[in-house]
């Protein structure tokens, strides 16, 4: 007999398969979020979830809670509107780096100066995936995209710094490598009160490591293990991502 | 002022902006996002003056875009929401009013209206987004727009056009002008229990047998609110009755057309139109809002002239009364339309009517309101042809 997928009660599974190619790191950032509930053993008629629109734009449509699909850019407004006019509901905004800091970008650092209680999870993959790969917000100076092909000439947000410097009351970065420590600061941020924000840095095979050939979602995988560190007491200001070079993960804000 | 007394039943003497605050706050509404704009800011104000005392949210956003996309989470939540702006506003929040539409999220949209395009005319007044109301935002849609004429209207517009809302399950909008939103007026507030108050259409189902999108008889759905444990799922995309996404031409039609014949199946439920002196009409005044304040004394003097003329008055613009201009058309010598713009609404007048070429549109293109004797003018001409 096959038993029922443990997270199953999360998911609904009359939509999948889903979209993602395989080697994102998408899947891996809901599996983390969905465990990170079932720890807290809240009840998932209260969990809300919002995404704008990309491929990490897609996760409202594959959580089996109350899930807000909305347009590009403004999750956090909506999640605002949700979270303002009921303050019980758990509001989790789960959507992508172009989404939530180019075109969304001025609606975070306003949620979070405001203090709004909810919390923001973004799937960084440094490139727009959904629509081919394009340049980002996040894109990594020298690395190549569909509109950089010459390489990014612009400076990349620094995620966290960002996040710290507009108000957030916890800040963290994993990467899809860090399940377990995803998990963690998923339940860090469930329990906290306040506006919280996690970075997940992920793999994108399909457009990102193409154009810049990085190798398969493994591979990716296997630099993510090999060139992240963590550093005590570092400032969220030094934590800039370089083109393929290691870089600092961890949970760097905890008010 | 008693502040924490929601229905402030009573003889007021109040800026229009005042009454439409007010009219939401009478009907219900508890929740409010919106972002400064001339002349439309007072309405804010008011509201975060008077939410924190009742248990509701005012919340000023970092945009317009914001304030609408808010303003949806927050009738997600069960809420009752509205955001007021002007033209430039509205455009910012285009993106999201077709959200509202798709998502059928009822909510209320205010446009007091200034001189434009673009920054135009901040203080001054116009007429001109009536046609961004029915197209702005993109795709194929039916919305509803009503258009007060006074700050009594303001307000008693603005509690039906709440109740529009929840009935439809649409984004309405209640178009008013600056002239109209800061005029001070007699705005009578009734008593609590005289004030119509539509019901969110809440499912009488069990979350097993819920689909969201399943229509009623009436094509419209009912509704939960996040967190009643439905656990449902909504999208901008189209989708089907579960509210999942379907990328196909079958069920796009399926959802598109039931999103306008829920407004075309009920025109005569939404279409609100006051005539006078119409019995023996021959030349017919269509006007609204602010404008039909210049008709009224024109049409006297008309008919102190021996001119047989009426007026036709849209209090509902969107969906517009074709088929009453239709039949008007069959038997009147023709329509003067004047409008604090170049022409919007004289194209529907034009559109229904059986004698398009005895249509004479009054244009003006803002910042004043008409000088009567143009529009004089113009129904002499349509009673002489």
């Amino acid at each position: 007999m096959v038993e029922n997928h443990p997270m199953e009660p999360f998911l609904r599974t009359d939509r999948i398969p889903h979209i993602w190619c395989p080697g994102c790191g998408i899947g891996t950032t809901v599996n983390a979020f969905a465990n990170a509930i079932k720890k807290c053993g809240i009840s998932l008629d209260k969990v809300c979830i919002v995404s704008g629109i990309g491929c990490t734009g897609r996760v409202a449509g594959y959580l089996n809670l109350d899930s807000f699909h909305t347009t590009h850019g403004r999750a956090v407004p909506f999640a605002t509107g949700l979270k303002l006019a009921n303050p019980e509901l758990h509001v989790f905004v789960f959507s992508g780096d172009g989404d939530l800091f180019a075109i969304g970008g001025n609606h975070f650092i306003h949620a979070a100066r405001r203090n709004i209680d909810i919390k923001v999870i973004c799937v960084n993959n440094f490139i727009y995936g959904m629509t081919g790969g394009q340049l980002a917000p996040t894109t990594p100076l020298t690395a190549k995209t569909s509109t950089s092909p010459y390489g990014n000439k612009e400076q990349p947000f620094n995620l966290p710094y960002l996040a710290e410097s507009s108000g957030a009351k916890f800040v963290a970065r994993w990467t899809t490598y860090h399940v377990m420590q995803l998990t963690n600061a998923i339940i860090k941020a469930l329990n906290k009160p306040g506006f919280c924000f996690i970075e997940s840095v992920s793999p994108c095979p399909t457009v990102y490591a193409r154009k810049n050939r990085l190798g398969t979602g493994l591979e990716i995988m296997k630099f993510f293990k090999e060139n992240t560190r963590r550093e005590k007491g570092v400032s969220t200001r030094d934590i800039g991502i370089d083109f393929q070079k290691e870089f600092i993960v961890g949970n760097f804000v905890d008010i | 002022m008693e502040k924490e007394k929601r229905v402030l039943t009573g003889e007021h003497f109040i800026q229009g902006d005042i009454a439409c605050a007010e009219g939401a706050i009478s009907v219900g509404c508890n929740f409010f996002a919106g972002y400064p704009i001339t002349p439309a800011s007072e309405i804010a104000e008011r509201m975060s003056e008077r939410q924190p005392c009742l248990g509701g949210t005012f919340i000023q956003m970092e945009d317009e875009i914001a304030s609408i996309t808010a303003v949806l989470g927050a009738s997600w939540a069960g809420a009752k929401a509205m955001t007021a702006t002007s033209g430039p506003g509205i455009a910012l929040m285009l993106e999201n009013i077709g959200l509202g539409i798709m998502m059928e999220s009822p909510c209320v949209i205010v446009n007091v209206q200034r001189g434009s395009p673009s920054t135009g005319l901040p203080t001054l007044w116009g007429q001109a987004d009536m046609m961004q109301a029915r197209w702005g935002t993109h795709g194929d849609y039916r919305i509803i727009a009503l258009c007060p004429n006074s700050p009594q209207e303001l307000y008693d517009l603005t509690i039906k056009g709440f109740n529009l809302s929840e009935k439809y399950r649409v984004p309405v909008f209640i178009m008013t002008d600056a002239v109209v939103g800061h005029m001070t007026e007699k705005v009578i507030i009734p008593k609590e229990e005289d004030i119509e108050i539509y019901p969110r259409r809440y499912t009488t189902l069990s979350p097993k047998e819920y689909l969201p999108y399943k229509p009623e008889a009436d094509l419209v759905p009912q509704i939960i609110k996040a967190g009643d444990g439905y656990r449902i799922h909504t999208t901008g995309l189209t989708h089907d009755e579960r509210g999942y996404p379907v990328m196909s031409a079958e069920c796009q039609k399926k959802l598109v057309s039931r999103l306008i014949d829920k407004i075309l199946n009920n025109l005569d439920d939404i279409i609100i139109v006051e005539e006078k002196d119409m019995d023996d009409a021959e030349v017919v005044v269509i006007s609204y809002g602010i404008t039909s304040r210049v008709v009224i004394p024109t049409i006297q003097k008309a008919r102190e002239n021996g001119i047989k003329v009426g007026s036709f008055r849209l209090i509902t613009a969107w969906p517009f009364p074709g088929e009453k201009i239709r039949e008007l058309s069959e038997r009147v010598k023709g329509f003067v339309v004047p409008e604090i713009n170049c022409g919007q609404m004289v194209r529907e007048v034009e559109r229904h009517s059986k004698c398009s070429d005895k249509v004479e549109l009054v244009p003006h293109t803002g910042g004043d309101i008409h000088d009567p004797d143009t529009i004089y003018e113009a129904i002499m001409k349509v009673a002489k042809s």
